[in-house]
């Protein structure tokens, strides 16, 4: 029998609270997104410029690349945690990811504040 | 007595056969291990391929009509199928694990249901989709 008293460690509980809250912020974003792609004539360089060149659009995009690495990160650890037996490999894996992320979290500020 | 059953060669070993064509997953299990796939798949290489058209698309003009070009190309098109049906079925599966998340239709038969309109709104949404990228 085991006497796991559930305090401190949480056993996950953040990253899953996390992973769900960034998942519903890049629905909203990527619904609004696909309605102004499809929803007006087709997009010209000025008009694409124009929309990503406001403040608030570059936040919210750079806002869903964050959610994105956090989302990703949760959901990948989870794919190795539960394939990837050898704990070398496994985290060498993990290393590779995190820097993947944070390779996609700089360039997109690079594209956004060009 | 010779019931079915007692003839079955026990322990059964699984095989690479047995797993692709034995052992027949229920529809709820092919709607989590394709959430798995397509999430795996959105992070590398799509989420890289996204940024690099993004980063094409508001480089400059020129670099903004080359985009067009491209994604003319046969086979970036196929890619950009691909990258569609995964968003497409990783939001479904995902909406639909939320809803678990909240107790609703966990039941057996609200769940294969809801996995079977998961499998099917992602392919209606793809080739929707697709047809406008066409």
């Amino acid at each position: 029998m085991t006497r796991r008293v559930v305090v401190g460690a949480h056993y996950g509980s953040g990253s899953w609270l996390a992973q769900r809250l960034t998942a519903l912020y890049m629905a909203v974003y990527s619904l609004v997104l696909a309605v102004v792609l499809l929803g007006g004539e087709p997009i010209t360089y000025p008009a694409w410029q124009d929309m990503f060149a406001a403040g608030w659009m570059r936040v919210a995009t750079l806002i869903f690349v964050v959610s994105l690495a956090w989302h990703a990160w949760v959901g990948a650890r989870d794919i190795l945690m539960d394939y990837v037996k050898p704990d070398g490999l496994r985290l060498g894996l993990e290393a590779a990811t995190l820097l993947l992320l944070a390779v996609y979290l700089g360039w997109a500020a690079e594209i956004l504040w060009r | 007595m010779s019931s079915a059953a007692a003839k079955k060669v026990r322990p059964k070993y699984l095989s690479l056969r047995a797993l692709l064509f034995e052992i027949r997953q229920p529809v709820p299990a092919w709607v989590s291990i394709l959430h798995r796939i397509s999430g795996a798949m959105l992070v590398l290489p799509f989420a890289a391929w996204l940024l690099y058209l993004l980063d094409l698309s508001l480089a400059s003009p020129e670099s903004f009509a080359r985009l067009a070009s491209y994604l003319d190309l046969p086979l970036v098109k196929l890619g950009m199928l691909l990258f569609i049906w995964a968003y497409c079925h990783h939001l479904c599966a995902g909406i639909r694990f939320l809803l678990l998340d909240l107790n609703a239709g966990i039941a057996l038969a609200p769940a294969r249901r809801s996995a079977a309109a998961v499998l099917v709104a992602s392919l209606l949404l793809t080739a929707f989709f697709g047809a406008k990228l066409w």
